[in-house]
């Protein structure tokens, strides 16, 4: 049991990583929200198992919402909203994808070798949960930094935060977990909201935040 | 669990919050302007009592020595800042930059705002701190985007991309204290208790709890507006109304500033541990050195003032920095100095703003002429913030610099090179903006000078004369510090 408790989590946590990879050479943003859709799939399985395995009943209520929240409303909301602007085609990257993949893999790298190594006295699992964790924040940043776009500037910081859900329900008996995926799931909403209410497109004529970069408020 | 809060600390929660939820029904703008700063001085009130009476520490909340004088600060620069915010609003709904519906969201917004700053300084849960800190994120957030100007939407838009990373980055410095803190602490709630930690400090895992600072040091400085993640902090500033960027400057970065102070505490009880000092010390030295130069090529006098609080804040987190019962202390003053004469700035450049319809530092000239009190103001403000005696800023910057000298010479020579710049930035701009012959137009003002001669009656006292009572509690704290 408790060697199948270990491999099926260790399983969901490679499993977000693979999907973080895979966001990042997603060149249309109606694949991307379907792959962002993905994952919060596999944080929400990975997440309830947590709940099991820890016998805590109150992290399915954490994967209820990674699944209600992230995998349906959100996509949903998205989708809509680049097909009424009619963006669902494209995606711009500031950096080609192989560059982007290789730097992906070097932060893989970089954090196992971070988490394996400060966290030699936790117990085995634990430590390889953080340091999925730790990959998929990185990697989240990654694209925040190489895309342009706002709305995947957006999944980029959704998928960092499952990282943060991640290492927050593999931290075992930590408080608070259910109260800060409520707290996060507000400030996406806000931002979802934020793009759609200041109507981006309309004042920005683009939802490409390359436009905002060239405005510097200072020459007018 | 719906029970009457009789501490004060309590009650500097309650009164906000209660407040908030009111001004949401309230239209008359007259009304909820009078209504904001009267929750506003009960909170300083009520924060005032906290050093008569104070309760022991429990699971959520903390009143401890360091937190006192955050409290007092905040609660303070709050009300000042409310009573501004009453004058200069009444401007914005005639020009019609602000409606009235914009008016009553904006009140409900100003009291959540305090609320969620005290509430992250009186946090004794790490938890609880944080979640705090993001709700003045957001409450913030919508407030700079209020004007719903091209630029206000931009700057707001940039604020939340980058503090939202800041807080999420926290957030993993936070949980990484209690994965250190479960084989020590034991599961559950008590692994993110301040009082608990600290008390377990030295038994906690180094590699952890260093992993975990650079995590909290990144997130929370962006908050701080530490270079090079201060990036979100001068367009916040200077498309905001005006109250939100004193309050922003004076208050929002201290509380961010208090949560790094509190995990810094947690490392240098941990033997094992880096020292947080020299992360603290070079993040400053950049911030300053850099915000100085900057300084030069600022054409938005809101904008400009911003990047002096970077500057400022630069200054503080060195010398926090570098540590010891002097350092702290001129720390600690430095950072009492700079939130009570940025805010009264920005209270001076909000209705410089309204008068000459700009913000635009090359359309504003002979300021002392046109409107003297308002000239004169920014004259005595930009003088003091620049660090000239006889004010209050001269004396914490002497104290930063002399303190330096004594310990590391070497790290002096950055710092006044820093400090040099920054004052030659300032005496530059504002001779240009307070000088010489009025032009553009220029509005007759109806402004509360009451706030501005409050702030810097204070600075100039503190730097004549500091009371030996204030002198024995920054002496205290700064011991505690370490």
């Amino acid at each position: 049991m408790e060697r199948l408790a270990f491999d099926v989590a260790h399983f969901f946590a490679g499993s977000l990583v693979l999907v973080s990879l895979m966001l990042l050479y997603q060149d249309r943003l109606s694949a991307l929200i379907n792959v962002f859709a993905f994952q919060a799939v596999v944080l929400a399985l990975s997440v309830a198992w947590q709940a099991y395995v820890q016998g805590a009943p109150h992290l399915y209520l954490t994967a209820a919402i990674a699944l209600s929240v992230k995998a349906i409303i959100i996509p949903v909301a998205l989708h809509r909203m680049i097909r009424r602007l009619g963006i669902h085609r494209e995606v711009e990257t500031a950096v080609n994808i192989g560059p982007t993949m290789l730097a992906g893999l070097g932060l893989v790298a970089l954090s196992m070798v971070v988490i394996l190594r400060a966290t030699a006295a936790a117990d085995m699992l634990a430590r390889e949960d953080l340091a999925f964790a730790l990959s998929v924040v990185l990697l989240g940043l990654l694209m925040m930094v190489t895309r342009r776009n706002a709305v995947s500037q957006v999944i980029g910081f959704m998928s960092l935060e499952n990282g943060l859900i991640l290492a927050a329900t593999g931290a075992k008996g930590m408080p608070f977990v259910v109260e800060i995926s409520v707290a996060f799931s507000v400030l996406v909403a806000f931002i979802v909201i934020g793009i759609f209410l200041f109507r981006i497109r309309e004042r920005f004529d683009s939802v490409n935040l390359q436009a905002l970069d060239d405005f510097r408020g200072e020459i007018r | 669990m719906i029970a009457i809060p009789t501490s004060g600390e309590g009650l500097i929660l309650a009164i906000p919050l209660v407040t908030a939820a009111l001004l949401i029904f309230i239209s008359n703008y007259r009304l909820s302007a009078r209504l904001n700063a009267a929750s506003a001085f009960l909170t300083l009130l009520a924060a005032l009592s906290l050093f008569v009476r104070k309760t022991a520490p429990g699971p959520y909340l903390l009143v401890d020595d360091l937190n006192i004088v955050f409290i007092v600060l905040n609660t303070f620069v709050g009300f000042t800042a409310s009573v501004f915010s009453a004058s200069y609003i009444a401007h914005e709904l005639e020009t019609g930059r602000l409606t009235k519906a914009q008016l009553r969201f904006y009140h409900a917004m100003y009291q959540t705002l305090l609320f969620a700053m005290s509430l992250s300084l009186l946090a004794n849960n790490i938890g609880l701190m944080w979640v705090a800190i993001e709700l003045a994120t957001l409450t913030t957030v919508v407030m700079v985007g209020i004007y719903r100007t091209h630029e206000a939407l931009e700057a707001a838009w940039k604020y939340f991309i980058l503090g939202s990373v800041g807080i999420a980055l926290a957030l993993f410095g936070t949980i990484l204290v209690y994965m250190a803190a479960r084989p020590v602490v034991g599961e559950g709630p008590d692994g993110m208790v301040w009082t608990v930690l600290i008390d377990h400090a030295s038994a906690l895992d180094p590699a952890l709890l260093n992993l975990a600072f650079v995590f909290l040091l990144l997130g929370y400085g962006t908050k701080v507006g530490l270079a090079p993640l201060h990036a979100w902090l001068p367009d916040a500033h200077a498309e905001g109304p005006t109250p939100i960027s004193a309050v922003l400057s004076g208050l929002l970065l201290n509380v961010a500033l208090h949560a790094v102070l509190r995990f810094k505490l947690l490392l240098a009880a941990n033997p094992g541990a880096i020292a947080p000092g020299p992360l603290l010390v070079t993040m400053g030295l950049v911030s300053l050195i850099f915000a100085g130069f900057m300084l030069y090529r600022r054409r938005d006098i809101k904008r400009m003032f911003a990047y002096s609080s970077i500057e400022h804040m630069g200054i503080i987190a060195f010398a926090f920095g570098m540590g010891g019962p002097l350092a702290n202390f001129a720390g600690l003053l430095h950072m009492t100095m700079h939130s009570l004469t940025k805010s009264a700035i920005f209270f001076t450049v909000g209705h410089i703003a309204q008068a000459k319809d700009t913000q635009k530092i090359a359309e504003i000239r002979g300021l002392t002429t046109s409107h003297p009190m308002l000239g004169w103001s920014l004259v005595v403000g930009v003088v003091a913030i620049a660090g000239m005696p006889p004010f209050g800023v001269f004396m914490s910057e002497f104290l930063v610099v002399s303190s330096t000298f004594a310990r590391a010479p070497l790290l002096a020579i950055p710092l006044v090179i820093g400090l040099l710049v920054a004052v030659g930035a300032l005496m530059q701009k504002v001779h240009g903006l307070a000088f010489g012959e009025p032009t553009g137009v220029s509005h007759p003002v109806k402004a509360s000078y009451l706030p501005m001669i409050a702030h810097f009656g204070l600075v100039l006292t503190a730097g004549l004369y500091l009371p030996p009572p204030l002198v024995a509690w920054f002496q205290h704290v700064a011991v505690l510090l370490h």
